[in-house]
């Protein structure tokens, strides 16, 4: 057996702990304190995974920035939370009944680290190292360049072998992990689709927080 | 069970593996005293500990998987540790931040 499941079994059962009793406990302060070792612990696991950018984020937000925001939190507010809530068992329902169906969509996933996971293995570049579609001077449609390339299909390990080192000006099969290329070779999409989740965010953020005079159906945005 | 039969079940050495279980089996202690502690500096303590024993498993982390540069991430921990347990005692005190 690893030390790192094992490693990994406890790590994630304290956070399980960590995380019921910050949502159980009725003093706010000592719920930000487990939602602070919730995240640091959560970051210790990041890092048995191998994702340390992830636990660097993970400490820094999580434990570090978030923990500020919290405290700031109750200096506006009371300390103590006062109404005891009774549980809401169509919502605890619900709430399983998604989480069942997300481990459930788990299983069909490739096992952690396989090296044949599709992600490595999928030969989508192929066809673009043999004909790129902007060049293709026969004008055929898009569709039938795809038939085309399916018909030319050659076995697996020769589309592999192209996939992983294909030579060509547009980076297509510049490295044979999909996720991958997109960071590295394809680094404008990552970027777009980043900068456009943060706009929405702020989006967001303006519309909660631009304050409740007047009628807010009318004015502006801002 | 010998010596070599013991650290190839448990894919470490001896001294490593005790290490592991103290620090885990102490993180479960001050995870009791931040939900049970009567008092703010309990948990305070608390999760100021928690933090100093995250920074030990990580760099026992790397020691584990053979990858001593985690020390470096472990560093990171505890100048962020450090920053945190600043907030939290200045709102302790004063009731208020800045």
């Amino acid at each position: 057996m690893s030390p790192t499941i094992m490693l990994d079994v406890v790590l994630l059962a304290l956070v399980i702990i960590a995380g019921i009793a910050a949502i159980e406990v009725r003093n706010l302060f000592a719920s930000v304190m487990l939602a602070s070792i919730y995240s640091l612990l959560m970051a210790c696991f990041w890092t048995t995974m191998d994702a340390v950018d992830v636990a660097y984020t993970e400490a820094a937000v999580g434990a570090g920035i978030s923990t500020i925001l919290l405290m700031g939190a109750l200096v506006l507010t009371g300390e103590t939370e006062i109404v005891r809530r009774a549980v809401h068992w169509p919502a605890l329902g619900a709430c399983m009944l998604v989480g069942a169906l997300l481990v459930y969509g788990t299983l069909d996933m490739p096992k952690f680290g396989d090296a044949n996971a599709p992600a490595h293995v999928h030969p989508i570049y192929a066809g673009f190292t043999k004909q790129d579609i902007r060049k293709d001077p026969s004008g055929k449609s898009h569709d039938d360049n795809v038939a085309a390339e399916k018909a030319a299909a050659h076995t697996e390990a020769e589309a592999h072998a192209e996939t992983a080192h294909g030579h060509d000006d547009y980076f297509h099969g510049h490295v044979p992990n999909q996720v991958t290329s997109v960071i590295v070779a394809y680094r404008a999409f990552d970027t777009l689709f980043e900068t456009a989740v943060i706009f929405t965010a702020g989006m967001g953020l303006i519309v909660l927080l631009r304050g409740r005079r007047g009628n807010p159906l009318k004015g502006g945005l801002l | 069970m010998n010596l070599a039969a013991t650290t190839a079940f448990f894919g470490t050495d001896i001294p490593t593996l005790v290490a592991g279980v103290i620090l885990l089996f102490s993180i479960l202690l001050m995870l009791v005293r931040a939900i049970a502690g009567p008092t703010v500096w309990d948990r305070i303590l608390a999760l100021n500990a928690i933090g100093t024993k995250s920074v030990l498993v990580v760099a026992l982390l790397g020691f584990m998987t053979k990858r001593p540069e985690f020390l470096d991430i472990a560093l990171v921990y505890a100048i962020l540790n450090f920053l945190a347990t600043i907030a939290i005692l200045k709102y302790a005190r004063k009731r208020r931040l800045g």
